[in-house]
C-alpha cells in the first residue's frame, strides 16, 4: 500500500514548521513518528497535500521535571524514552506504568507522547493519563503559544483542539502537591494491541489522606473518559476497603463501553471497576508498607 | 528509476517532484531520487535490492520489515525514504556475512530459532538492537523486547533460545578481549 501524492518538507526550527502550515492553508498535516499518521495514509483514510515532518528539528526530544516538580516532555519524545526514562516511576509513576503498554517496543522507538495526544483516539493510553493527571498541551502558532488543558484539547474522536497553523510543541504535567502515587492498567488482547479497556489512576497522598485524586478511561467511550469527577469521592479520605470500593463503583459508572469483537459493554465496565479496585488496593498496600 | 517504482507505485511522470536523499545503508552511502510518498521498505526492497527486508502485513504489525535506524529498530513500512536522508539504515544484510556471521545470526542458525524465515531478519535486528542496550537479558527481557516482531512458525522459544544464546557467546567474546 502507498498514500496518494503529497509534497514533503522537513523544517529545521519550530517557526519555519508554523509558517508552512500557516501558508498551506489547512492541507497539511505535521508527521511525528508517524506511528498512526502514516498507516492512515497508507489506507488512504487521510491525503494531505504537504506532510511537514518535524523529526528534524533539534531540541524537541526533551522529558524533564522542572524544579518545582513539572513535568515537560517535548515533541519528539519517543514512548521508549518515557519507557526507559530512570525517574518517573518516582516522580510520575502513573506515566511510567503506562510507557511499556502503548502499542509494541518498535512502534515505541518512533512514536511520540505528544504525537499520540493530538492524534486523540479514543482507546490512546496517553491522553488518559494526562487527564488524570491534570495535563496541559502547548501549542504554538504564528500568535504565539497558548496553553490548553488537555480536556479541553481532545475534542473527540481523532479530534483536537489546534488551529491549522499551530503545532503542539510540549506537554505539560504538574508535579504532585504530596506523594505522587498512580498507576495504569490496561487490558489487551494481546502485545500491540489496543485496550479493551484501562484506567489511569493519578493520587497525592498527604500521608495516609488522599489530597487529590485523578482518574480517566481508554477504550470505553467514544472519547478520552475523564472520570476525575467520580473518583473525587476520595478526596480527603483514607485509602479504606469501602472508600475504594465506593470510587471504583462511581468511576464505572461513568465508563461508556460499547459491545464490539473485544467484549460486551457489561464485561468492560467490570474490567474498569476491578481495574480501579486493583490499582487503589495496591497503593493502599504500598502506602502500608512506607508507613 | 522507473523500476523502482513498478511494484509499489506508479511510474512518477516528469511533472511529479522527486528529493535527492543520502541515507548510509549498511555503512555505505546511497544517493537515490525518492518521491516522498515512497516507504523505506519500497526504497531498500526494489530499490535497492536489499530483498532481506520483508514485509509482511503492510499494517504496522508484524515488525516482519524491522531495520534498525540510527541503531534503533524501526519498522520500514511505516517510514518513507526521504525521512532517512542522512541517517544511517541497517538491514539484514548488513549483519554479517556467510563467512562472518553476527553472533546473533550465529545463535539462530545453533538454536534452531527459524523455521519459514520470513520473520527472521526482524527478528534479528530487533535482537542485536535489544544486546546493544542489554548484555545479559533476561528471557522475560528477551520476549518482551521481541513481542513486536510475529512469528507465525515457530513458537518462539527457539527464537528466545537464540538471542539468549547470542548474548552469551558476546559476552564471553568482551570478557576475552579484555
Ligand atoms: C501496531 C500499533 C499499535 C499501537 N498501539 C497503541 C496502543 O496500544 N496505545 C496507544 O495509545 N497507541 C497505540 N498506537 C499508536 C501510537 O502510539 C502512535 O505513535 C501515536 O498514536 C501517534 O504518535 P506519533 O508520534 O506516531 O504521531 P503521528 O502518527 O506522526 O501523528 C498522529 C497525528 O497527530 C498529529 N501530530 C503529531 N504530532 C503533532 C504535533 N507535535 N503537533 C500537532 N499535530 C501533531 C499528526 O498530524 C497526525 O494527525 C499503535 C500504533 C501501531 C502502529
Ligand atoms: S510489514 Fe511492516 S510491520 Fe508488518
Ligand atoms: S520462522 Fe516463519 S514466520 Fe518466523
Amino acid at each position: 500500500m502507498y498514500p496518494s501524492r503529497f509534497s514533503y518538507e522537513s523544517p529545521k526550527t519550530v517557526q519555519e514548521a508554523i509558517s508552512l502550515l500557516d501558508r498551506s492553508g489547512g492541507e497539511a498535516k505535521i508527521l511525528a513518528g508517524g506511528q498512526s499518521l502514516i498507516p492512515m495514509l497508507k489506507l488512504r483514510f487521510a491525503s494531505p497535500e504537504m506532510l511537514v515532518d518535524i523529526n528534524g528539528i533539534p531540541g524537541l526530544d526533551y522529558l524533564r521535571v522542572d524544579p518545582d516538580g513539572t513535568l515537560r516532555i517535548g515533541a519528539l519524545c519517543r514512548h521508549e524514552d518515557l519507557e526507559f526514562s530512570t525517574t518517573l516511576a518516582n516522580t510520575h509513576p502513573t506515566l511510567a506504568a503506562a510507557a511499556d503498554l502503548v502499542a509494541d517496543p518498535i512502534v515505541r522507538t518512533r512514536g511520540t507522547f505528544v504525537g499520540s495526544v493530538c492524534h486523540a483516539d479514543p482507546q490512546g493510553d496517553w491522553a488518559a493519563t494526562m487527564v488524570a493527571l491534570g495535563g496541559k498541551i502547548v501549542a504554538q502558532g504564528p500568535q504565539g503559544r497558548r496553553e490548553i488543558d488537555v480536556r479541553d484539547f481532545v475534542l473527540g474522536p481523532f479530534a483536537n483542539a489546534l488551529a491549522y497553523n499551530e503545532i503542539a510543541v510540549e506537554a505539560v504535567i504538574p508535579g504532585a502537591k504530596g506523594t505522587a502515587r498512580g498507576g495504569y492498567l490496561k487490558l489487551e488482547r494481546r502485545v500491540g494491541d489496543f485496550a479493551t479497556a484501562s484506567v489511569a489512576v493519578a493520587l497525592d497522598m498527604a500521608g495516609a489522606t488522599v489530597s487529590h485524586a485523578g482518574c480517566a478511561l481508554a477504550g470505553v467511550g467514544g472519547r478520552t473518559i475523564d472520570a476525575n469527577e467520580a473518583i473525587s469521592v476520595l478526596q480527603g479520605k483514607p485509602l479504606t476497603a469501602e472508600n475504594i470500593e465506593a470510587a471504583a463503583e462511581a468511576v464505572a459508572a461513568v465508563a461508556e463501553p460499547r459491545t464490539d469483537h473485544r467484549g460486551s459493554a457489561d464485561y468492560k465496565r467490570h474490567i474498569v471497576k476491578t481495574f480501579v479496585t486493583r490499582l487503589l488496593t495496591n497503593i493502599a498496600k504500598s502506602e502500608q508498607k512506607a508507613a | 528509476m522507473s523500476s523502482l517504482y513498478d511494484e509499489v507505485a506508479p511510474t512518477p511522470g516528469a511533472d511529479v517532484p522527486v528529493r535527492r536523499v543520502t541515507i548510509d545503508v549498511n555503512g555505505q552511502k546511497r544517493t537515490v531520487d525518492v518521491e516522498p510518498r515512497l516507504l523505506l521498505a519500497h526504497l531498500l526492497r526494489q530499490g535497492l535490492a536489499l530483498t532481506g527486508t520483508h514485509t509482511g502485513c503492510d499494517t504496522t504489525s508484524c515488525g516482519a520489515c524491522t531495520v534498525l535506524f540510527d541503531g534503533r529498530p524501526a519498522k520500514s513500512c511505516t517510514m518513507f525514504a526521504v525521512q532517512a536522508d542522512g541517517h544511517a539504515v541497517e538491514t539484514v544484510e548488513g549483519m554479517g556475512s556467510a563467512s562472518g556471521l553476527h553472533p546473533v545470526q550465529e545463535g539462530f542458525k545453533e538454536e534452531h530459532g527459524l523455521q519459514c524465515g520470513f520473520c527472521t531478519p526482524g527478528m534479528m535486528l530487533t535482537a542485536k538492537a535489544l544486546l546493544e542496550r542489554n548484555p545479559d537479558p533476561t528471557e522475560d527481557e528477551v520476549r518482551w523486547a521481541l513481542s513486536g516482531n510475529l512469528c507465525r512458525c515457530t513458537g518462539y522459544q527457539n527464537i528466545v533460545n537464540a538471542v539468549l544464546w547470542a548474548a552469551k557467546k558476546m559476552r564471553d567474546e568482551q570478557t576475552q578481549e579484555a
